[in-house]
C-alpha cells in the first residue's frame, strides 16, 4: 500500500469539485491540491445538465426575487441565510465562469442571454443552448489544467474517509487501472461526489451516480440531512429516463394528456396561456408537476405505452428555427433515443428521479461536523434546496458552494495538526477489508439482481407519493437485500480495471443510503415539497419546519434527529403558483 | 501512481496493437487518401515536364523539335494518359475537401461547403474550356 | 424488442493473454451491459451517461469508431455478428478499455483556457460577445473528448506524438474566441511537426465525430493561419505579428 500526501484533497471532479480546486489553487498557490475522481473529470455527470444555471444579472431582476423563488420553491425547508449568500454570490460566480470561457448564449448586443425556468418569477437562467452543464464542466476542466499546483488522480475510487478523533485526515482509494490500494493523506478533504439517482430504477442520472460521498461521510460519523427529499423531474423519456430539459417548457412547450388537454390547469398551477408565463402552468415547480402527473394517471387521463404511463410534451409550435438554436440537444436526444423528431411530433414523457435535495450536512461554508471534512455540490446538503430544488439552481450551487468550500478548506489546512498513527492503522484495516472482498470466491448473489431489486423497492415505497406501510415494507426488503449483499458473487478475478469490483462497492453504498432515505421518510409524518405522504397530506410547520439529520448508529441502522431551519426574512407561507 | 494523470498508471501491462504495414488497405477511405497522396507525384511530374518544355523553347527551335518528338512517343503518351488520370483523381478528391479550409461568411451565415467546392469545380471547368478553345480554334 | 443479436467482443486480459482474443455472445439489445450484468461480469468497458455526452463509451464496432451508447443496434444486420473492439491506435488496458492518458497531456499542452491578462480589471461584468462571435468558435467547443477522432486518424497510429484532432480543434476553439488573446502562445506549441503539421489531411476525424465538431477543418484553418503568418514574415519586412 503506497501512501501519498497533499494539503487539500478534493474527491470528485464535477462542477463542484473543479470549482473548489480552482478556488483553493487561486487563493493559496502554495498548497498542494489533489483531485481524485472515479472517472476522468470531464465524464462527471455535470456534463449532462441541459437547461441552465440561475443568477441575477438583468436590471428587471433582483436578488430578493431570486431568494423568494428559492425559498418558496423549497417549501420553506431551506436555511434562508444560505439562500441569501447564494443569490448574492451567484452573479459573480457566473461572470467568473464567463471569463473562463464558458460559451453562454448571447443577446444581439453581446450581453448574456437568460431564459425562464420552473418556479422562477423572472427570467434569470443563463444557458449555453441546451448543453449548459457540458459547457460549464469543460470550461472548468480546461481552465483547471492551467494550475500546476493541482494534481489529479483520475480513475481512482475512494472507499473510505480516514477520520480519527473527530478530524478527517485523508482517504483510502483504489487506483482502478491497476487495482492497487493507496492512501492519500490530507490536511483537509472536500467531498464533491455528486448525487445518488441510481438508487432508483428510472432516473436521469448516469451510471456513476451512486451516492458514494454520502455513504463515505455517513460511515465516518457525519449526519445526512433531509434525505427523504428526492426530486422527480416531470419530463424524462419513457424507455431510458433520459432527461428532456425544463428549457423545452421555458421556450414554450406544453404538457398535454391523452386528450391533448393542458392538464396542469386542474392542479392549482394557473390558467393556460399560449406563451409561457413565469411560475405558471408548465413553469411551475417540479414537485408539483410530477405530483400532477400521478393524479392525472389516477384519473385515467394519461397514455400507456410499453414503458408505463406517460403524457406528451408538445414543442411543435415553437418551430424548427428556435428548436435548432435553443434546444438542439433535445432534438438530437429525441431523434436518437425516442426515434421521433420533436419539430413534427409530440414527445412522450413521464416523471423521473433526477436529484436529491438531501446530502451530507454542512454549514454555510461547506464544513461538515467532522473537522477538516467539507462537502459541496449535490453530495452536500447546505440547505439551499429544502424540500424541492428549483431547476437551474444546482449548477450555480456547485459554483458558489464549491468555491466557498475550497476557500474554507484551504484556510483550515494551516491550523491542521499532522495525522496520528491511528490514521495509518485505519488505512491498513481498510486495505485488508478490500483485499478480503477482492479475494472472495464463495459468493452467490449477482450484483445486477440485487441492484435492480433495490431500485424497484425504492420506486414502490419511496416514489412520488409515499405511505407509512409501503415505506415499512420497503425497509424490510432492503434489510434482506443488505444481508444478501454480503455474499456477492464476483466473477472478475483480475486486478486490472476491475469494474465489477467497483460496482460491488457502489452497490454497498447505495444500499446503505436507500435505508437512510426510507428511514428519513418514515419519520417525517407530514407532506412537504417532494416528500408527499398520503397518510399525512398536510404540511406541519409546528413539528417539521426542521431538517432531518440521519446518524449511523453502531448497529448500522439510521437514527433521525431534527434541526430547526433558519428563517431570516420570509416566514413560512403558502406556495402560490399561477397568476397571482 | 507515476507523476500525474497524464501518463499511464505505473505497473500496467498495456497491449500496444501493432500497426500493419498494409493499414492503408484496411479502410476504403484510407486507401483513397493514400492514393490521392501518391497522385501528387504525377501532379509534380506534369509540372516538371512543363518546366522542361519551357526550357526547350528557350534553347531554340531544334532542341524544341526534339523535345516535341519525345512528347509524341508512344511511351510518353502512355505516361501522359496515366498521369492525366492520376491528376484527375487528385482534383476530384481534393476539391470536396477545400471547404473545410475556407470559412466564408455572408452576414451571419457561413457559406455552405458545397457552394465553395462547387465554385472550385466551376473555376476548373471554365479554365479547361478556355484552354480547349485556345488549343482547338486553329 | 426481444430480437437476438450476436456480438463478437475483443477481450484482452493482461494476466492471461499476450494479445486480445475473441469471444462470442448471444445477447439482447442493450448488448454490452446485458453481457456484463447477466452473462460475464468480467467484461470490461467504460460508460456513464448513456446519452452521448460524457464521451466514455467509444469503441470500434465492425471496424468503425463509434460512441456505443449513441448507435442503435438496429443499424446492424441481425444476421451478422457485430465485432466490438477497443478504439484503435491506443494502448489497451483491458478488454475494451484504452489508455488515454496521452490525450490529457496533449490537451494541456495546447493551453485550452482563456489567455488574457486583464481579467482582474473587468471582474464584475461579463465580456461582451455577439452571437456571431460566439458562432465563430461554437462548433469547436462541442468536443466531448470521446477519442473517436484519434482512433480514425492513421497518423496517430504511425506517430503517437501527434497532437491529434481533438486537441488541435480545442486550441482553435480558444483562438477563435473573441475573449481570448493567446493565439500566439498556442501557435508556439502547435507550429511543430508533431503539432499541426503531422496532419496529412485524411479527414476521417471529421467523418467519425459524433458531435459534428469538424476537427479536420480546425486543423486546416490553423495551418492556413500558420502559413499566412510565415509568408507575411517572409515577404513583408515589417513582419507578421
Ligand atoms: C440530466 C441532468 C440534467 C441536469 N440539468 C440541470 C440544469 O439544467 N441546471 C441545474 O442547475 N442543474 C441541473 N442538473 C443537476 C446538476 O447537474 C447536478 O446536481 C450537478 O451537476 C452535480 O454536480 P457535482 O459536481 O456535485 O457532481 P458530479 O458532476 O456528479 O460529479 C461527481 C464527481 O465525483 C466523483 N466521484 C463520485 N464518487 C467517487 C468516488 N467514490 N471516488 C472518487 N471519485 C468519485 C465522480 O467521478 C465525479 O467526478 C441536472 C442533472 C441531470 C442528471
Ligand atoms: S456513455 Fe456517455 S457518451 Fe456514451
Amino acid at each position: 500500500m503506497a501512501t501519498y500526501s497533499c494539503d487539500l484533497l478534493i474527491v470528485g471532479g464535477g462542477g463542484a469539485g473543479l470549482r473548489a480546486s480552482i478556488a483553493a489553487a487561486e487563493a493559496r498557490p502554495d498548497l498542494d491540491v489533489a483531485v481524485v475522481s472515479k472517472v476522468y473529470p470531464m465524464r462527471s455527470h455535470t456534463v449532462a445538465a441541459e437547461g441552465g444555471a440561475a443568477a441575477v444579472i438583468k436590471d428587471t431582476d433582483s436578488l430578493e426575487a431570486h431568494a423568494y423563488d428559492t425559498v418558496s420553491g423549497a417549501d420553506w425547508l431551506c436555511d434562508q441565510d444560505v439562500v441569501e449568500a447564494f443569490v448574492n454570490e451567484a452573479p459573480r460566480e457566473m461572470v467568473q465562469l464567463e471569463h473562463w470561457g464558458c460559451p453562454w448564449s448571447r443577446e444581439p448586443d453581446g450581453s448574456v442571454a437568460v431564459r425562464p425556468f420552473g418556479g422562477m418569477k423572472v427570467s434569470r437562467t443563463w444557458f449555453a443552448a441546451d448543453k449548459t452543464g457540458f459547457h460549464m464542466l469543460h470550461s472548468l476542466f480546461q481552465t483547471s489544467l492551467k494550475y500546476k499546483s493541482v494534481k489529479r488522480y483520475d480513475e481512482w475510487f475512494v472507499t473510505r474517509l480516514l477520520v480519527d478523533d473527530g478530524r478527517c485526515a485523508g482517504v483510502v482509494a483504489v487506483e482502478i487501472a491497476t487495482g492497487e490500494i493507496h492512501s492519500i493523506m490530507a490536511k483537509a478533504v472536500i467531498l464533491c461526489t455528486g448525487g445518488c439517482g441510481k438508487i432508483f430504477p428510472f432516473t436521469t442520472n448516469a451510471n456513476i451516480k451512486n451516492g458514494d460521498g454520502m455513504a463515505l461521510a455517513y460511515r465516518a460519523g457525519a449526519p445526512l440531512k433531509d434525505m427523504e427529499f428526492v426530486q422527480y423531474h416531470p419530463t424524462g423519456l419513457p424507455a431510458t429516463g433520459i432527461l428532456i430539459t425544463e428549457a423545452t417548457r421555458a421556450e414554450g412547450g406544453w404538457l398535454v394528456n391523452k386528450d391533448g388537454y393542458r392538464y396542469l390547469q386542474d392542479y392549482a398551477l394557473g390558467t393556460p396561456e399560449p406563451k409561457p408565463v413565469h411560475r405558471t402552468m408548465e413553469l411551475g415547480p417540479r414537485d408539483r408537476l410530477s405530483q400532477a402527473f400521478i393524479k392525472e394517471q389516477e384519473r385515467g387521463r394519461t397514455l400507456e405505452g410499453p414503458y408505463g404511463h406517460y403524457v406528451n410534451l408538445d414543442i411543435r409550435h415553437i418551430g424548427e428555427a428556435v428548436i435548432d438554436k435553443k434546444l438542439p440537444f433535445v432534438r438530437e436526444l429525441c431523434l436518437k433515443y425516442a426515434n421521433l423528431d420533436p419539430v413534427h411530433e409530440v414527445i412522450p414523457v413521464r416523471p423521473v428521479v433526477h436529484y436529491i435535495m438531501g446530502g451530507v450536512h454542512t454549514d454555510i461554508h461547506g464544513a461538515t461536523p467532522i473537522a477538516g471534512l467539507y462537502a459541496a455540490g449535490e453530495v452536500a446538503c447546505v440547505s439551499l434546496n429544502g424540500a424541492n430544488r428549483l431547476g437551474s439552481n444546482s449548477l450555480t450551487e456547485c459554483l458558489v458552494f464549491g468555491a466557498r468550500a475550497g476557500l474554507a478548506a484551504a484556510e483550515f489546512v494551516d491550523g491542521a495538526a499532522p495525522a496520528g498513527a491511528a490514521i495509518e492503522a485505519q488505512a491498513r484495516d481498510e486495505e485488508q477489508r478490500l483485499r478480503a472482498l477482492m479475494a472472495k470466491t464463495d459468493g452467490t448473489e449477482r450484483i445486477a439482481d440485487l441492484r435492480s431489486e433495490m431500485q424497484s423497492t425504492m420506486e414502490e415505497s419511496a416514489g412520488i407519493y409515499r405511505a407509512g406501510d409501503t415505506l415499512a415494507a420497503g425497509g424490510e426488503t432492503l434489510g434482506r437485500l443488505r444481508q444478501h449483499a454480503r455474499h456477492l458473487k464476483l466473477e472478475d478475478r483480475s486486478s486490472t480495471f476491475n469494474t465489477e469490483f467497483i460496482s460491488a462497492l457502489e452497490l454497498d453504498y447505495m444500499l446503505e443510503l436507500a435505508e437512510v432515505i426510507l428511514r428519513s421518510a418514515v419519520e417525517r409524518t407530514e407532506s412537504r415539497g417532494a416528500h408527499q405522504r398520503i397518510d399525512f397530506p398536510a404540511r406541519d410547520d409546528d413539528k417539521f419546519l426542521a431538517h432531518s439529520l440521519a446518524y449511523r448508529a453502531d448497529d448500522g441502522s439510521a437514527r433521525i434527529e431534527y434541526l430547526p431551519v433558519t428563517i431570516t426574512q420570509w416566514p413560512p407561507g403558502a406556495r402560490v403558483y399561477g397568476k397571482q | 501512481m507515476s507523476g500525474g494523470a497524464h501518463e499511464p498508471a505505473a505497473g500496467l501491462k498495456l497491449y500496444h496493437p501493432p500497426m500493419s504495414l498494409w493499414w492503408w488497405l484496411e479502410r476504403r477511405a484510407y486507401f483513397k487518401i493514400v492514393v490521392r497522396e501518391l497522385t501528387s507525384l504525377f501532379v509534380g511530374a506534369f509540372a516538371v515536364v512543363t518546366l522542361l518544355q519551357i526550357r526547350a523553347v528557350g534553347d531554340g527551335p531544334e532542341p524544341y523539335a526534339a523535345f516535341a518528338a519525345m512528347l509524341g512517343s508512344p511511351a510518353f503518351i502512355t505516361f501522359s494518359v496515366v498521369a492525366f488520370l492520376a491528376v484527375l483523381f487528385h482534383a476530384l478528391t481534393w476539391f470536396p475537401l477545400v471547404p473545410t479550409t475556407i470559412v466564408l461568411r455572408v452576414g451571419e451565415q457561413r457559406v455552405p461547403g458545397n457552394i465553395i467546392a462547387g465554385a472550385h469545380f466551376a473555376g476548373w471547368l471554365i479554365v479547361s474550356v478556355v484552354v480547349a478553345y485556345i488549343l482547338l480554334r486553329g | 424488442m426481444a430480437e437476438t443479436l450476436r456480438l463478437e467482443v475483443s477481450r484482452y486480459r493482461p494476466e492471461e493473454d499476450s494479445e486480445p482474443t475473441l469471444q462470442s455472445y448471444d445477447v439482447l439489445l442493450d448488448a454490452l451491459n446485458h453481457v456484463k450484468n447477466e452473462i460475464d461480469g468480467s467484461l470490461t468497458f467504460r460508460w456513464s451517461c448513456r446519452m452521448g455526452v460524457c464521451g466514455s463509451c467509444g469503441m470500434m464496432a465492425n471496424g468503425e469508431p463509434k460512441l456505443t451508447c449513441a448507435v442503435p443496434l438496429t443499424d446492424y444486420d441481425p444476421a451478422q455478428p457485430i465485432r466490438i473492439e477497443p478504439l484503435q491506435f491506443f494502448p489497451v488496458v483491458r478488454d475494451l478499455v484504452i489508455d488515454m492518458s496521452s490525450f490529457l497531456e496533449k490537451l494541456s499542452n495546447v493551453k485550452p483556457w482563456i489567455i488574457r491578462d486583464d481579467v482582474e480589471a473587468t471582474e464584475a461584468v461579463e465580456f461582451k460577445q455577439t452571437p456571431a462571435e460566439l458562432d465563430a468558435y461554437k462548433q469547436f467547443s462541442m468536443c466531448i473528448n470521446c477519442m473517436l477522432c484519434y482512433s480514425a486518424c492513421p497518423v496517430i497510429g504511425l506517430e503517437p506524438e501527434f497532437s491529434g484532432p481533438a486537441a488541435i480543434a480545442l486550441a482553435q476553439r480558444y483562438n477563435l474566441d473573441s475573449r481570448d488573446k493567446g493565439k500566439e502562445e498556442r501557435m508556439d506549441v502547435l507550429d511543430a511537426h508533431e503539432g499541426l503539421w503531422g496532419c496529412t489531411y485524411f479527414g476521417e476525424c471529421t467523418k467519425v465525430c459524433p458531435k459534428n465538431v469538424d476537427p479536420a477543418g480546425a486543423i486546416q484553418l490553423y495551418k492556413m493561419a500558420s502559413a499566412t503568418d510565415y509568408l507575411k514574415s517572409l515577404l513583408l519586412p515589417w513582419g507578421s505579428k
